[in-house]
């Protein structure tokens, strides 16, 4: 596999298929529609990409640090003074983050000044470089001091800076993401009309994609941390409908697989409304909504790989690897996609889904 | 991680001035609708402001100075400022994540903001070439990086059932070639042709998109054009701010009802 080191997303990019059973095949993306069957349901993260990286200075010191915004608790646009984020000391993302030199030494209450945003450390979150972070202002403020001053977060492997037109997708929407919601990457508006044209439709939900790497590996351990994402009325009567009819819920991204397993986790059904995903999903992981994942081609040992044993076997991902290796796929946010159809079967859904589906639409008006 | 998400004392001033406090009115289906509007600090741009508030829309908009922008802000409750230019691609990301920020996505866009280009009415062969970059700047590229970067939303409004709805300020000048208006005439029929491919291309996503010819009105841009024409023979810009709310409103309730219609025809 070889790294993708920009942006340009549509010109010849593979498509490694992995059916049902572990057969893998090979595909241009442009073919992901002739793939997905009518009736089948694309649900892709309308989350707009922020941009997270804020340069400045640690007050105590006088030093300078990069705070990386990592989470927030809430999509609500009018609670932006408090996230938590990763810190950095001095240098930039030419650098491997393995390689970034410490911040220093953080307290609780240490003021930080963020160009024309200033903040607090409400505390340390058991970790060194892991902040809770208050900033001082109003959201109008706070929203035109990260529009104006922060620079999307980006890695070694991209050595040309990134503008926020490069990390947001076609669907971007509420601009909650830290982290590019990179598989919808694959979507372009042709792929939208071709999707609709063959029957298959296409919903939304935000989830508010956090980190992929920290350079820290205590810290790379802990990820995906928490992520609030929310689901629309629209999209969890789409998901019913879909199951009803025994079309497959087909998820763009690892982010749109875990808000979507997270809010089924009580009884199966996919509530509309705000959540909280705090799960991380793996090998032990029973699916419960999603068939099909749409993701980039991730290295092994990141979580997003790690989230493809929830619909696969060991060794069908081995296989997976090496076909990637050697037809030189790109790996990253801005490289070729897979699409992993789930092998494990499982039982019948139908029933738990309709008896819950009148409290999901009280849900979805609360 | 467990961020403090309480509120600041700074954030309940915000929502105590009435950041996004909107007075319940009778008018039909635009009550609670989200809106950006370009150019909002004056002539039509301040009136559609100051009509979708009355409508109870929350409004976000756009305009280069920022002592205008504030003081739309204190004057027009609840409306959310930003500066920018639209005519600067460097800018255009940055007002879109404030807009979707502040208002947490966006149901109609109303491209307002416009130039002339030259200072005055120029015979097109006497147009520098920097003022007709201008024009189309502003009135062409501007828009289409607007709604571009917007476009994820709208979409995700048409098919959520609310309704999406892109308004391009068109002008008689699209259509007709008056001479002397040349880098404008040029640049609206420019944004007038292109409002019609999206909508083309953009009807099955539920998006609709218009381009109205609002007339002649009494603006700084119309004074500029032309500066001894008769204030009182022109229209109001609050009059032509009713009357395009009005088509939105239309535009929307038929955006939502066409996506009621998809939803409907695959349900049981």
């Amino acid at each position: 596999m070889i790294a993708a080191t920009g942006p340009s997303r549509h010109v010849g990019a593979k498509l490694l298929v992995v059916r049902p059973g572990g057969r893998i095949e090979h595909w241009p993306r442009s073919a992901l529609s002739a793939l997905l069957r009518p009736g089948d349901l694309v649900v892709a993260n309308d989350a707009a990409t922020l941009p997270a990286s804020l340069f400045g200075t640690h007050v105590p010191t006088g030093r300078a640090i990069e705070v990386r915004l990592a989470g927030r608790r809430t999509l609500d646009p009018d609670r932006v003074n408090d996230f938590s984020a990763v810190v950095f000391g001095a240098g930039d993302f030419r650098m491997r983050t393995e390689d970034r030199p410490k911040p220093p030494m953080l307290t609780a209450g240490d003021r930080v000044v963020l160009g024309p945003l200033s903040a607090t450390v409400s505390r340390l979150l058991n970790h060194r470089r892991l902040i809770a972070i208050r900033f001082d202002g109003s959201p109008r403020e706070i929203w035109e001091g990260l529009a104006r001053h922060g620079k999307p977060i980006q890695y070694s492997h991209v050595q040309a800076p990134l503008a926020l037109w490069d990390l947001w997708t076609v669907l971007a929407g509420p601009p909650v993401a830290f982290e590019a919601p990179s598989a919808g990457f694959a979507l372009n508006w042709t792929a939208l009309a071709s999707l609709a044209s063959r029957g298959v439709r296409v919903a939304t939900l935000t989830h508010a994609a956090g980190l992929s790497s920290t350079g820290d590996p205590a810290l790379d351990a802990r990820l995906p941390l928490d992520e609030a994402y929310q689901i629309p009325l629209a999209t969890s009567r789409a998901v019913r409908d879909t199951r009803r009819r025994r079309g497959r819920v087909v998820a763009v991204g690892t982010t749109v697989v875990r808000a979507l397993e997270h809010a089924a986790s009580l009884d199966g059904a996919v509530p509309a409304g705000e959540g909280l995903a705090t799960q991380t999903i793996g090998a032990g992981t029973r699916l419960q909504v999603v068939d099909a994942i749409v993701s980039g081609a991730h290295e092994s040992g990141t979580s997003h790989h790690e989230l493809l044993r929830a619909f696969v076997d060991d060794a069908t991902l081995t296989r997976v690897d090496h076909e990637l290796e050697s037809w030189r796929y790109r790996t990253h946010e801005f490289g070729d996609s897979i699409l992993v159809e789930r092998t494990v079967a499982d039982e019948p859904r139908s029933l738990s889904v309709r008896q819950t589906a009148t409290t999901e639409d009280a849900n979805a008006i609360g | 991680m467990d961020a403090n998400d309480g509120t600041t004392p700074a954030a309940s001033a915000a929502s105590a001035t009435g950041q996004h406090d909107v007075t319940p009115q009778a008018y039909g289906c635009l009550h609670g609708r989200r809106a950006a509007v370009t150019g909002g600090t004056a002539g039509l741009g301040l009136a559609l402001v100051r009509e979708l508030r009355s409508r109870g829309v929350h409004v976000a908009f756009v305009a280069r100075r920022r002592p205008a922008v504030e003081h739309t802000v204190r004057e027009v409750t609840g409306a959310h400022g930003i500066v920018g230019d639209v005519s600067k691609q460097e800018d255009v990301y940055p007002m879109a994540l404030q807009i979707l920020g502040a208002l947490g996505g966006v149901d109609i866009l109303i491209n307002n903001a416009s130039t002339l280009g030259p200072r005055q009415l120029e015979l097109l062969a006497d147009t520098e070439c920097e003022d007709f970059e201008r024009a189309l700047a502003t009135n062409v590229l501007g828009p289409f990086r607007l709604t571009k970067a917007l476009l994820g939303s709208l979409a995700a409004s048409a098919r959520e059932g609310r309704g999406a709805v892109v308004l391009n300020v068109s002008s008689d000048a699209a259509l007709t070639p008056y001479a002397r208006w040349g880098a404008y005439g040029a640049s609206k029929a420019a944004l007038h042709h292109m409002t019609r491919i999206w909508a083309e291309e953009l009807e099955s996503q539920g998006i609709r998109f218009l381009s109205p010819d609002p007339g002649d009105m009494d603006t700084a841009l119309h004074r500029t054009a032309l500066p001894d024409a008769d204030a009182s023979m022109l229209k109001r810009p609050e009059v032509a701010a009713r009357e395009l709310a009005d088509a939105i409103e239309m535009a929307i309730a038929r955006s939502a009802e066409a996506s009621q219609a998809v939803a409907e025809a695959v349900a049981p």
